[in-house]
């Protein structure tokens, strides 16, 4: 199995018996190989259809979607959906089956021997965060943020290419599901897998995503680029209003100082640390009435950063 | 015992007995061996081949009814229809057809586990949650393997509280079995009414009995529920 699959939509629609609008009209969208895409978009947009489409679970009327060139209908399902990891929001893990005999499904499924289950259910448990005695415990046993930790190990078992997620964090509380989020972008980063996440929430999308498809009702897409091209030149009004006004601070949001290029040192204006992010930055000036920060790294200033740095590389 | 009445025998038994006080133990002991025991064991036997065939029977056909869901609804009611005929009339209405023997008892008694087995391996089936089911068929579980990995292990506490209820209901109407055939613990409690003063403890004796049997199966069942669902009781 490759380490990660380029997916590709062609032309994909989907209409449901009954309905004036399609759940996904039309869409077409190249995914490359490791690349964190997030479709995200108002409840209709079909985001989830194109979710599910991917691992056959729906079927679409007419179009393509292929991985790493294989149209997806020439698999057998069962060997499709070994294939791909799955992680729904409410989870779903076995009640009666051990965190362990969880996590393993697909490789039991796939005949793998006693010996490599166990020490795959290891390796990833230490991955998510848990234990290796947690092997032992049940669903029952674990709370909300620890199971969706064990969704996603099982999801990753037998080293899937590609991995779907159905809005995953949608359920947990808010810092559990920002713990979540960091260590998902690390995990990412770490097994360099394709990612297909979605999200009904534009904060989580411009935060996890290398690319965002942002799609409209009617199943419809509105744009799909970086957070940061779509936050600079959104295509339309929808995409604008769906982005939200303060988009100028939510593209500072993206980058830290240490991945601007800052003036020289002038010595004015507080220390702030290279790693925050930009709309921090301008937060502390607008918060001290100061038009420039002095950057420092581990206390030896390194330049100066000003208000106009920050509406120049807007 | 066969089908010789057991009645007792006012002259040897002891004073307990000539005076037929509330209860007797001595006449008990006594004929544990002629009576008592064997009426207990008929009528575990005639629970248990009762229970087993209702659950071959209600098994098959709750899968049938979890796969095509429209056969749900007929064979719930026709065993609904079933379940209205009181006992004691449903023997008698199947005397015409396998006339008094052991087979007629049965007939009814399955017909009765079935009743109960079958709505409650439905239920059971269907308790696996939908994200559970969706979960299972997104890794790529066929069919197949999503009833016998998923559904039926999720169904066994739902198919033993069937099978608690079945096992419980069948020993009491199995009493009901002496008014056709002498067998069972209804029998000795027949004969003992018959009589123009019941012995008492003739009664009290197999009523127990009745109960006392019906508490060992529950908890039994009970038992085994605790050693198939390890899962359900180490909730956090």
């Amino acid at each position: 199995m490759s380490e990660a699959a380029e997916i590709v939509f062609d032309h994909v629609t989907k209409r449901y018996p009954g309905r004036d609008t399609a759940a996904v009209d039309d869409l077409s969208l190249d995914i490359p190989a490791g690349c964190f895409c997030i479709l995200v978009g108002p409840s209709g947009g079909g985001k989830t259809t194109a979710l599910k489409m991917v691992n056959r679970l729906i079927p679409f009327d007419s179009g393509e979607i292929r991985i790493d060139g294989r149209s997806i209908d020439t698999l057998p399902l069962t060997e499709l959906r070994r294939g791909i990891g799955y992680v729904i929001q409410q989870v779903g893990l076995f009640p009666h089956m051990t965190i362990g005999e969880n996590i393993a499904t697909v490789p039991r499924l796939l005949g793998w021997n006693k010996r490599r289950m166990h020490e795959r259910t290891t390796e990833l448990l230490e991955l998510v965060g848990l234990e290796a005695a947690d092997a032992g415990r049940y669903p029952a046993q674990l709370s909300g943020g620890q199971r969706q930790r064990v969704g996603l190990a099982r999801a990753l078992a037998a080293d899937p290419p590609l991995l779907l997620m159905d809005e995953p964090f949608g359920a947990l509380d808010p810092i559990t599901r920002h713990r979540l989020q960091t260590e998902l972008r690390r995990l990412h980063r770490e097994v360099g897998k394709t990612v297909i996440f979605v999200t009904h929430d534009i904060d989580e999308a411009i935060q996890m995503g290398d690319r965002i498809a942002i799609l409209r009702e009617g199943g419809v897409l509105a744009q799909y680029d970086t957070p940061d091209a779509i936050l600079a030149h959104p295509t339309d009004e929808f995409v604008a209003t769906f982005i939200g006004e303060d988009r100028a601070l939510r593209r500072l949001a993206l980058r830290t100082l240490r991945e601007v290029s800052l003036g020289p040192v002038d010595g004015d204006g507080p220390g702030v640390s290279p790693d925050t992010t930009l709309r921090n930055a301008v937060s502390l000036m607008i918060e001290t009435g100061a038009d420039r920060l002095t950057v420092e790294d581990g206390g030896k200033a390194i330049g100066t950063f000003t208000l106009r740095d920050a509406q120049e590389l807007l | 015992m066969g089908g010789k009445p057991v009645i007792p025998n006012f002259g040897k038994g002891s004073s307990c007995v000539t005076g037929d006080h509330f209860f007797c133990w001595d006449w008990v002991h006594q004929h544990w061996n002629d009576t008592l025991g064997p009426a207990l064991w008929q009528h575990v036997e005639l629970t248990a081949i009762a229970v087993a065939i209702g659950f071959a029977l209600a098994f098959p056909l709750a899968l049938l009814a979890h796969r095509f869901r429209p056969l749900e609804q007929p064979i719930g009611v026709v065993s609904a229809l079933v379940y209205t005929i009181p006992s004691l009339a449903a023997f008698q209405l199947l005397v015409p057809f396998t006339g008094i023997t052991w087979t007629t008892v049965e007939i009814a008694l399955v017909a009765y586990t079935l009743v109960i087995l079958f709505p409650n391996i439905v239920t059971g089936l269907r308790s696996a949650p939908e994200e559970v089911i969706e979960a299972a068929r997104g890794m790529g579980l066929t069919r197949r393997q999503v009833l016998t990995r998923v559904e039926l292990p999720l169904a066994v506490p739902a198919i033993i509280a069937g099978l608690r209820i079945a096992v419980v209901s069948t020993v009491a109407i199995g009493t009901i079995a002496a008014t056709l055939l002498p067998k069972g613990l209804g029998y000795p409690m027949l004969l003992a009414l018959k009589e123009p003063t019941p012995f008492k403890t003739e009664i009290y004796s197999t009523g127990i009995l009745a109960v006392a049997l019906a508490l060992a199966c529950d908890a039994a069942l009970v038992i085994l529920r605790r050693a198939l669902v390890p899962w359900a009781r180490r909730s956090a």
